[in-house]
């Protein structure tokens, strides 16, 4: 053979060289040069999942829990892995028909594949529950209970207060940069919002690892780069959840306000806001559908009118009038006026409710006997101020006063969304009257006696008599007393509701000693005198009678008075003061009166007489919800259905309506601005352009 | 008993058998290691041929006691018998064509009782020992044309035969023994040619055809120019250029195009395209258009295996996680992870360092073989040393430049180290064959 060949040898050993020389240039690149690779396996094969802590717990000022936690159950499905289970029995069990349950099988897999285990009930009902756990043997063959931790409200109160929890929605993954993933929980409005970062804790991560089907088969690194959860911390509040419980009983089928402070703190007794709805309504199974329900609802439940609910301040306004007219020197607490029953003085008489001569012979009986036409008297001396020889100037110092009071901005409770009312400045007549006005305008208006363009929150008044009865100064009202394990981000957050304000302090104590003896004669001899005594009790009062209009079917209304009430107990050392406002109740001291001694009684001998339950029995049964109310649910929801009808086509919600004859303006009012106020509730809209089942759920629920 | 042995051992090539010991080894580790769950008894599982690292633990065992066998009979047989192997090679891969039982998609695989048996990859051995007989025959004389067709025609038959059983990777294996032909004095233009094929080939893949005409048009008048006076005067050699740009173009306007689009499954003009890097173009996927309709219901990506692969092996970094700490290839993320892809679990595990003491303990093992080769006397020993050394060479260089993506998917094992008892086996006997035809040496003169 020839031997000249054995030089390709060499050759061949060159071609292996240079092959193994390609490959481990390649490897060389693969491994230790491009940094991607290892990012990539990261991401396919570890899984950081999310710890949740246990959400802290809110107490009240007894440390009863006024929420808490408890678990519900998800129903788990993994569709690859069901095996012969009897279908017919589970869908039985779970109340569904077997073409609901195949529907729901195919949804899961489309969600999340068949092999991934996703939900196919979620929170179960304790019914459903039971059933399914008793059955689970049977069906552990792709069905298994996944637990949750679900909030619960023992004490079925204070909702408005306490807000509640929903998965995170786009906007607010957007706004938290980053910090809320999709899936997570967070409080919506109520203290749950306002402590959010305090009750929340810190989420924990655990890493993963997870195979190709994103399965997880173990733990990386056997835990050694997890970080715990650390749990939510509790918060302790000034509630007290027997008088909260109280309040909203007596708020039953009104509309209207309660707010309970305690003065020395400004700590938040109880806060009610009617109608109300009870908290566990908006957890567990049925959320969305009672949800819907209350957003679709003109009395509006949902809203906590105690803090957005901006309502003329009427005859509470009186004794803060008195004290800027005392520190303004227009008037000295002998000042008195002649009161025939009406104030004469500007273009329109102002109607006073007594008319007997004396009525007003001093402030202590002019608040007493609330007499319009001496607080109407007062305003025009304080807008004319001789000091001040201008009435804008006037105008301006009261206004300066009635924001001291707290009046005409948000006060800054720990619970979002507050309204901060209205006070007229000289702005505002200049614009209405083109700088053409005097101190008989507002004064005619009734800006002396809480109207004109006046407007107060309930949580306003209270904190305006919390400044009486405190002789000068307040606390900015809040809930939270303390945080467990305060941090210094927590101390930043409740720091300012420790800082006293003391806003009038320099007028002497003799001057509040005059006002607050007339509010003591208002339920001695005055106003509220018809009011049953609480023995051993003195309260210092003061009713409000404020009219008010609203345009119904585009006509102006005159509708029933709102009743108004405050208070603050006892007199020496006040403990509780309260405000209460009524809607359409009439006068102050036909509803909102009895529901204000209610409260203080309750709150300062913690037990009720015999025949004071009785009272409440009496008035949580009176129903004073405004006739109004229909009419407008009628017409929102026919708008409803014909706006559902011009969607679809389909007029089975619309037929309900056909039977009365509809003005076709009626359709298109809600292209107009809103009546008297009233905006159009964000959610509601939201609701009925974002989901069309659930607007059709929605419909149907209204009108069956 | 000692007497024999010292008569099996003498002349056995030990740093050969160590090299495979080692090699097994480190296979049955690496397949442990992708299918070892936490918590079993290893022992047990081990002794217990359920999991894929104990039967490929009784595969070697078996492989190794045939190899043992082999290392006890006389080289003389082998020499003898060559012929008679092919033949029976060739039978058993006709037998496959009314036996066969469909798995994973080829039909190259007989089943009797629970065991599978792929003749395609024992014929490699028949191949080898029938090509180094033909070109050790006195009277083959390579020089002449005939005689490298026929050996071409011993190699391309089962080929040939393999292709029709939808094994296109284990086909191409076959065309590793140009090499020993080349060794046998081939002549290099051939092989000059088939690279150079090869290279046409990858740029019309990677490169637009208009421009790759236009570049190769380029190339023929710039060549033709500068041949200048020598062309007026050897016409002959112009007509050779131009010959070979119309060879060219034709290859890259026609051929490639035919082959994609009449010749070759669709999913592997895309594996061709994705070691390449690239989409495939829309009028191979239109010219397959029935083809493709009737894969969409579970269209996957062409690319994944490769991806993947890639992952594990780069997120192996320097050193490698170790071995049971692997994210990548213990959880299923490669496909056909115990089989060819099983250089991405030393890759994952091992890192860089672990990867490149593979290779090069391969590379020895192929430079030993070669050394071997060239230390024989007989013609016969020295081709099927070449042989054994191309097999394996092949083997490597397909299996893991797949892993790591530079050639495309064709599943074909890696040698000792991927699951399988067949290729095992094969890959055993090919070597331990070698290493009796080397103890020999001395006394065998051809």
């Amino acid at each position: 053979m020839p031997v000249f060949n054995q030089s390709r040898s060499r050759i061949i050993r060159i071609i292996f060289l240079a092959a193994f020389l390609v490959l481990a240039a390649q490897i060389f690149h693969l491994q230790v040069i491009s940094r991607e690779y290892k990012k990539q396996a990261d991401i396919n094969a570890i899984f950081a999942k999310r710890v949740y802590p246990s959400r802290g717990i809110i107490f009240d000022r007894k440390n009863k829990a006024i929420l808490s936690n408890i678990l519900m159950y998800d129903l788990m499905v993994t569709p690859s892995e069901i095996k012969g289970i009897d279908t017919n029995y589970f869908c039985q069990l779970m109340e569904i028909d077997t073409a609901e349950f195949r529907k729901r099988i195919k949804t899961a897999i489309i969600k999340n594949k068949a092999f991934r285990p996703s939900v196919f009930e979620e929170l179960l009902t304790p019914q459903k529950y039971a059933r399914m756990e008793e059955n689970m043997w049977r069906f552990s063959n792709g069905f298994f209970l996944q637990p949750r931790p679900v909030r619960s409200y023992p004490y079925n109160a204070a909702a408005h207060i306490l807000g509640y929890i929903n998965e995170v929605d786009t906007s607010i993954i957007n706004k938290s940069n980053g910090y809320y993933l999709p899936g997570d929980y967070s409080g919506r409005t109520g203290l749950e919002q306002y402590y959010e970062k305090v009750l929340m804790g810190e989420r924990g991560t655990e890493l993963w690892i997870k195979d190709n089907f994103n399965r997880l088969v173990g733990h990386y690194q056997n835990g050694a780069f997890d970080t715990p959860a650390v749990a939510g911390r509790n918060l302790r509040t000034y509630i007290d959840v027997d008088v909260q419980q109280l309040a909203e009983k007596l708020l039953t089928n009104k509309i209207g306000a309660v707010v309970a402070i305690e003065p020395k703190t400004g700590g938040i007794i109880a806060m009610a806001s009617g109608p109300g709805f009870n908290p566990n309504d908006l957890t567990g199974p049925d959320k969305q559908r009672n949800y819907s329900r209350m957003v679709l609802d003109v009395s509006r439940p949902l809203y906590n009118r105690a803090i957005k609910g901006q309502y003329p301040g009427g005859s509470t306004y009186k004794p803060l009038g008195a004290l800027i007219g005392l520190d303004e020197g227009v008037i000295t607490p002998e000042s008195g006026y002649p009161c025939r029953g009406a104030y004469y003085e500007c273009k329109r008489p102002i109607k006073c409710t007594e008319k007997w001569p004396g009525h007003a012979a001093n402030l202590r009986l002019a608040i007493a006997y609330s007499c319009n036409s001496f607080f109407s008297s007062t305003i025009r001396k304080t807008i004319d101020n001789p000091k001040y020889h201008n009435a804008r100037i006037g105008l301006t110092k009261w206004k300066e006063y009635c924001n001291a009071f707290g009046y005409g901005h948000k006060l800054g409770v720990d619970i979002p969304n507050e309204n901060g009312g209205n006070i007229p400045d000289t702005t505002t007549y200049d614009k209405e009257y083109r700088g053409q006005w005097n101190s008989c305008t507002m004064t005619g208006g009734g800006l002396g006696i809480g109207q004109d363009k006046m407007l107060v929150t309930p949580l306003q008044i209270a904190n305006a008599i919390c400044i009486v009865a405190n002789k000068g100064y307040y606390y900015l009202p809040h809930f939270v007393k303390s945080i467990d394990d305060e941090t210094e981000e927590d101390t930043s957050l409740v720091n300012k509701f420790r800082k006293k304000h003391s806003v009038l302090t320099h007028i002497p104590d003799d001057v509040y000693e005059v006002v607050i003896s007339g509010m003591h004669d208002v339920t001695l001899v005055g106003t509220a005198a018809a009011i049953p005594k609480i023995p051993g009790i003195e309260i210092c009062a003061k009713t409000g009678t404020a009219q008010n209009k609203r345009v119904i079917d585009k006509k102006v209304v005159e509708l029933k008075d709102h009743s108004l009430f405050v208070c603050f107990a006892p007199r020496e050392n006040p403990k509780i003061a309260v405000s209460v406002i009524i809607e359409n109740g009439g006068f102050g001291a036909t509803w909102a009166g009895p529901i204000g001694y209610l409260l203080v009684e309750k709150y300062l001998t913690d037990s009720l007489r015999a025949d004071r339950q009785k009272e409440v029995e009496r008035i949580a049964a009176a129903n004073l919800m405004p006739s109004y109310l229909t009419r407008e649910q009628f017409i929102a929801d026919s708008i409803r259905a014909y706006e559902w009808f011009k969607l679809t086509r389909d007029s089975s919600y619309i037929d309900k309506y056909t039977y009365e004859e509809i003005d076709e303006s009626l359709l298109h009012q809600k292209h107009t601005p809103s009546p008297a106020g009233k905006k159009i509730n964000p959610y509601s809209a939201m609701a009925l352009i974002d989901d069309k089942n659930f607007r059709k759920k929605s419909c149907f629920e209204m009108n069956s | 008993m000692n007497e024999r042995n010292a008569t099996i051992s003498k002349g056995v090539d030990w740093s050969l058998a160590w090299i495979y010991l080692l090699l097994v080894a480190v296979g049955i580790t690496a397949i442990f290691a992708v299918t070892y769950k936490e918590g079993d008894p290893i022992i047990q599982s081990f002794l217990g041929f359920k999991t894929d690292y104990s039967k490929q633990f009784y595969f070697f065992i078996t492989s190794g006691i045939i190899g043992i066998f082999i290392l006890l009979t006389d080289s003389k047989f082998f020499t003898a018998t060559a012929n008679l192997w092919y033949a029976f090679g060739i039978f058993l891969l006709l037998l496959v064509f009314p036996f066969h039982s469909s798995v994973k998609g080829t039909e190259s695989i007989i089943r009797f009782g629970g065991f599978q048996f792929q003749p395609a990859e024992f014929c490699k051995i028949c191949v080898s020992l029938a090509l180094a007989k033909y070109l050790s025959r006195p009277d083959t004389d390579f020089t002449r044309t005939r005689a490298q067709l026929i050996a071409a025609g011993i190699v391309l038959f089962p080929a040939m035969l393999t292709i029709m059983q939808s094994e296109t990777g284990l086909a191409l294996v076959y065309f590793s023994f140009f090499i020993v032909m080349y060794r046998e004095g081939l002549p290099s233009t051939i092989l000059v040619i088939g690279f150079s094929l090869a290279g046409l080939v990858v740029a019309t893949l990677l490169v637009e055809k208009n421009t790759l005409a236009l570049i190769l048009t380029a190339i023929a008048v710039l060549f033709i120019y500068f041949l200048g006076r020598q062309a007026r005067r050897r016409q002959y050699l112009v007509f050779n250029v131009i010959l070979l740009w119309l060879v060219c173009v034709g290859v890259q306007r026609f051929g490639v195009p035919f082959a994609f689009k009449h010749v070759l499954k669709l999913y592997q003009v895309e594996r061709i395209y994705s070691t390449v890097g690239k989409e495939v173009p829309t009028e191979y996927v239109r010219a397959r258009e029935t083809e493709l309709t009737i894969q969409t219901g579970k269209k996957k990506d062409p690319d994944y295996n490769v991806k993947q692969s890639k992952i594990a092996i780069g997120s192996g970094g320097l050193t490698g996680k170790g071995l049971l700490r692997s994210t990548q290839t213990r959880y299923g993320f490669v496909p056909e992870q115990r089989t060819d892809f099983i250089f991405d679990t030393i890759g994952e595990g091992f890192g860089f360092v672990g990867s490149i003491l593979l290779l090069a303990v391969y590379l020895l093992l192929l430079f030993r073989i070669v050394t071997m080769a060239e230390r024989q006397r007989s013609v016969f020993s020295r081709c099927y040393a070449y042989g054994v050394a191309a097999v394996f060479f092949f083997h490597l260089v397909i299996n893991v430049g797949m892993t790591v993506g530079l050639a495309p998917v064709i599943g074909i094992p890696l040698p000792f180290i991927s699951y399988g008892g067949t290729s095992l086996l094969t890959f055993t006997i090919l070597l331990f064959i070698l290493i009796r035809l080397d103890a020999d040496r001395q006394m065998v003169l051809r």
